[in-house]
Parts: structure tokens; C-alpha cells; sequence
């Protein structure tokens, strides 16, 4: 999947999935080996049909997938379509620090203590 | 060294960055209280900022202007939340049209800055959040020209095509 070429209404979707707190705990808990839909409901306090809702709309926005194991469904994180998310803080990261940068020379200045 | 670290959440969508100076946390707080200070460095170099408004106080709001290469002037703005000097800031920092007020409908981002003095020094840790990736496009396309914007989604492209 292209991550690139998100469309306004992907980018929506995804958003929607990680407003909510249990969502983002699923998807990080997924991310890496995966785990089925069973054991994810164990952990937390609502039923299974709850949780099994919840990574639906996490499978919607295409952060995980389901895969059929026997009678087990195992959700995986998918990391690249956070990739661009995190593309454009490391950004946001390179202003910050040429900011700092350009504080720390205005501090050095003669003078500057007034 | 000036920045000790940084961390970013593509999650939470938040970007934290500790830098550390060689000056009092008093001397640090007057670069975001005086707008003569503050429009030396807030913008990128290639768009220097240009603080027509700076009202630092609670409730507080603020106007500038950034000037870019090609003579563009893109505009933004500030409205304060929390002043406890020389300790903790908080605004916000949105975008703003041609006549400089703030474009309806466009959330802006939250930055929160502490400062704590370290043996003589001061240890400033900035934190910005954001509400979703078509903000954070926006608030980027501002400081950046054309060339940089690529080089952006360029570096994207790369991670988006190493994950494929």
C-alpha cells in the first residue's frame, strides 16, 4: 500500500481509528508479531463483540489486518500508514532544531543580557 | 550542543524537542517575550518572520508574516494561554489568510514550552501537538519553498517505498 497516495477520506479514517484511547492501545499492542482477536479481548473490560468492533474500524482505516489462523483471528499492525505521519514530525523536528540553534547564537551575542 | 534530544509520536502526533543554553531561564523567556528577538528566529532562514502583533500576555494574540524567497508572504498567528514567566508558556500557532486574521475552519496547532534552570543555565523542552496530517501539510507548506516541500515528500516516498 502506497501510503503516498492517501486519499482525504483515508486520512479521515485513520484519524477516526486513533481518536479513541482502546483503538491506539490495540493498534500498538499489534504492531510486530500480532495477536489474535481473543487474547486482545481478554485484556481489556468490554466483550468480545466490542473489541472485535474496535479493530474493525482500525481495519477500515487499513492500520491492521485480519488473518485466519484455524479458528483464531490474528490482527497485525500496519506501520507504513503511520510512515507518513511520521515523515512530516521529523519536519517539524529539523525547524525546531535550527530554531534552537539560532536562540543559542542570539544568546551568545555582546550585549544580549540587556 | 544546543538540542539535547528529541522525540517524536507518530501517534499521538506530538513532537517534543530539549534544547539547552547558556543563559539565565529570565534571558531565555525574553527571545519568545520580545518581538524583536522572537521574529529573529521563529522563522525558517530562507522566511524570516516578521511579528507585526505580539500581545504576550493570557489571552493574549500575536501576528506575523513570514517572507520567502520568492517575495511570498505567508501569514500565521498566536493566542496564549498561559504565561508563567520565566517558566511555562502555552499557545497556540494557526495559519492566517492574506489579511492576516485567522482562516476559519483551520485548527491550529498547540505548542507548550518549559524552562528550567540547569547549573547557571537553562534547559528549554518545546512540545507541539498536532490535530491530523493535513494540518500539520499546511503548517509546513508555510515556512518552506518548493524545493523543500519536495525534498519532504521525497524522503516520504523513500520510507513509504522501503516499507512496501
Amino acid at each position: 500500500m502506497v501510503v503516498h497516495q492517501l486519499s482525504d477520506h483515508d486520512v479521515d479514517l485513520v484519524f477516526r481509528a486513533l481518536a479513541d484511547t482502546t483503538r491506539r492501545d490495540i493498534f500498538q499492542r499489534v504492531i510486530g508479531d500480532g495477536l489474535s482477536v481473543s487474547t486482545l479481548a481478554d485484556d481489556y473490560e468490554m466483550s468480545f463483540a466490542a473489541v472485535q468492533k474496535h479493530v474493525s474500524v482500525l481495519e477500515r482505516a487499513a492500520l491492521v489486518t485480519k488473518e485466519r489462523h484455524g479458528r483464531e483471528q490474528i490482527v497485525h499492525g500496519n506501520l507504513s500508514t503511520l510512515r507518513r505521519a511520521a515523515a512530516l514530525l521529523d519536519a517539524f523536528e529539523e525547524i525546531w532544531i535550527g530554531r534552537a540553534t539560532k536562540i543559542a547564537e542570539i544568546l551568545g551575542e555582546k550585549g544580549s543580557a540587556t | 550542543m544546543t538540542v539535547i534530544s528529541t522525540s517524536t509520536d507518530p501517534i499521538a502526533l506530538s513532537l517534543t524537542v530539549v534544547a539547552e543554553f547558556d543563559a539565565s531561564p529570565e534571558r531565555v523567556w525574553r527571545v519568545w517575550e520580545n518581538p524583536r528577538q522572537l521574529e529573529r528566529w521563529w522563522g525558517p532562514p530562507t522566511y524570516p518572520a516578521t511579528f507585526t502583533r505580539h500581545d504576550f500576555e493570557v489571552d493574549g494574540e500575536s501576528r506575523y508574516f513570514m517572507t520567502g524567497p520568492e517575495g511570498d508572504t505567508p501569514h500565521g498567528w498566536w493566542r496564549m494561554y498561559k504565561i508563567d514567566g520565566p517558566h511555562r508558556l502555552e499557545f497556540a500557532n494557526g495559519l492566517a489568510g492574506d489579511d492576516g486574521e485567522p482562516i476559519p475552519g483551520v485548527e491550529p496547532m498547540a505548542a507548550y514550552v518549559t524552562f528550567e534552570p540547569i547549573g547557571g543555565g537553562t534547559r528549554m523542552t518545546t512540545e507541539s501537538k498536532f490535530v491530523d496530517e493535513s494540518q500539520m501539510e499546511k503548517m509546513l507548506a508555510m515556512g518552506m519553498s518548493e524545493g523543500m516541500t519536495q525534498a519532504v515528500s521525497q524522503i516520504d516516498e523513500l520510507l513509504t517505498s522501503e516499507a512496501a
